[in-house]
């Protein structure tokens, strides 16, 4: 997802500002929160309106019916929920964030846009390098496109809309790509050995192995899903029991203060700085770090130089 | 039948409390985790940052069994009344005529 800056595209001059860079800085700046208010407009429109405070999954925004008759059912009726919606517009908003930041490289003069591109790249080579070790110079930009993508799609909800994170399937789709990658990394040794590995230490154990092979992408996945899900339903009991709350205590009011919920201003944001932000970027920081864990676990040991 | 529904939606909430003992385990784990890192942080402040990183890595780790029995209480709560009431309300709809035999039976013998 990140496009690294490399000196082939800077400009190693002090002009000026081309105003075709100026144009399409602000263009990509304009298609980058487009996504946003459209994923909000989307949500306000589609959303049916609802009584009370309710818990529930991501919703059908509509169903694709594809002109298909011997498809199996799930395949035919297709349903494109929200989370589907949010997360193709996470990763619309995080293309167009790339495009904005290293739009215009230059050596010299640099932008305030290019120091913090250089900054995200730097800082993630390091956390890479000093996780996995060296010999994964592949890896920074699929760690980084991760971590963008889990952090933004959990602070998503910061704009009221359903954070895909919250939807198991979405995070088990990214674990199972993990898995695969880890898979891959293991047969890299050879496929005798990757079998050999599950005869050990004893070849009894061989079932738990088979076993624990598969328990980590569910553990990752529901590790993810169940912190960003379970901070979304805290908040919204506290939310229900605050306006439950203030209707005890300021209902003796008259008229229409009555009905305000006094207690709803400004304490839920409390709790959402903690499970919206920092559990959010908390959780894709963990996904990222496990995935690199994991993986630079399952390479074949490499040969000292 | 109001007996049995009321039963699974009893048992539901009933297990999804249960569940949740497993909370314990990680609160304990990661407490004692934490304190571990505060004292090597207090003898060697220098090394703050990576304690702090693998602290938070155990944490995570740590963390899953709670989780694990997270996700089951929610779908206790959640999804599990939902699916059998329905299954159970269709059930009753479908076959009224020996739900009423057997009230009437039972009923006699009351």
């Amino acid at each position: 997802m990140k496009t690294e800056p490399t000196k082939t595209d800077a400009r190693e001059t002090d002009a000026p500002i081309s105003r075709r860079d100026r144009f399409l800085t602000r263009l990509w700046l304009v298609l980058m929160l487009l996504p946003l208010v459209g994923g909000m407009l989307l949500n306000l429109v589609l959303t049916p309106p609802s009584e009370g405070i309710t818990v529930t999954g991501a919703q059908i925004y509509f169903t694709l019916s594809l002109p298909f008759e011997n498809l199996p059912a799930p395949i035919r009726d297709l349903p494109i929920t929200e989370s589907q919606v949010n997360s193709a517009l996470v990763l619309l908003f995080l293309f167009f964030f790339c495009l904005f930041l290293t739009q215009g490289l230059r050596t010299r003069g640099k932008s305030a846009r290019q120091v913090l591109a250089e900054f995200i790249v730097e800082k993630v080579e390091g956390f890479v390098s000093g996780t996995m070790g060296a010999g994964y110079d592949g890896f920074p930009p699929f760690v980084c496109a991760i971590l963008m993508l889990s952090a933004f799609s959990s602070l998503l909800s910061l704009l009221g809309l359903y954070p895909p994170t919250s939807d198991i399937n979405v995070v088990g789709g990214w674990a199972i790509l993990v898995f695969f990658m880890i898979t891959r990394y293991k047969l890299k040794a050879g496929f005798g050995s990757y079998v050999k590995g599950f005869l050990e230490p004893i070849p009894v154990l061989a079932p738990f192995n088979v076993l624990s092979e598969f328990s980590t992408p569910i553990s990752m996945a529901f590790r993810h899903f169940g912190n960003v899900m379970s901070g979304g339903v805290i908040a919204t009991l506290v939310y229900a029991g605050l306006a439950g709350l203030s209707t005890i205590v300021f209902g003796w009011l008259p008229g229409f203060l009555g009905e305000i919920p006094f207690f709803q201003i400004g304490l839920p944001a409390v709790l959402s700085v903690y499970f919206d932000l920092f559990s959010g970027c908390l959780q894709a920081f963990i996904f990222a770090m496990l995935t690199m864990l994991y993986i630079s676990l399952a390479a074949p040991e490499k040969e000292s130089a | 039948m109001e007996l049995a529904i009321a039963l699974i939606f009893a048992g539901c909430a009933l297990g999804a409390g249960i569940a949740m003992i497993a909370g314990i385990g990680p609160g304990i784990g990661e407490g004692y985790a934490v304190g571990k890192a505060c004292e090597i942080i207090g003898r060697q402040p220098e090394c703050k940052g990576s304690v702090t990183t693998t602290m938070l890595m155990g944490c995570a780790v740590a963390e899953t069994t709670g989780l694990y029995a997270l996700v089951i209480a929610i779908l206790l709560i959640f999804v599990a009344p939902n699916l059998l009431g329905n299954k159970l309300i269709s059930l009753i709809s479908e076959n009224k005529d020996m739900v009423k035999e057997l009230a009437e039976a039972a009923a006699k013998k009351g």
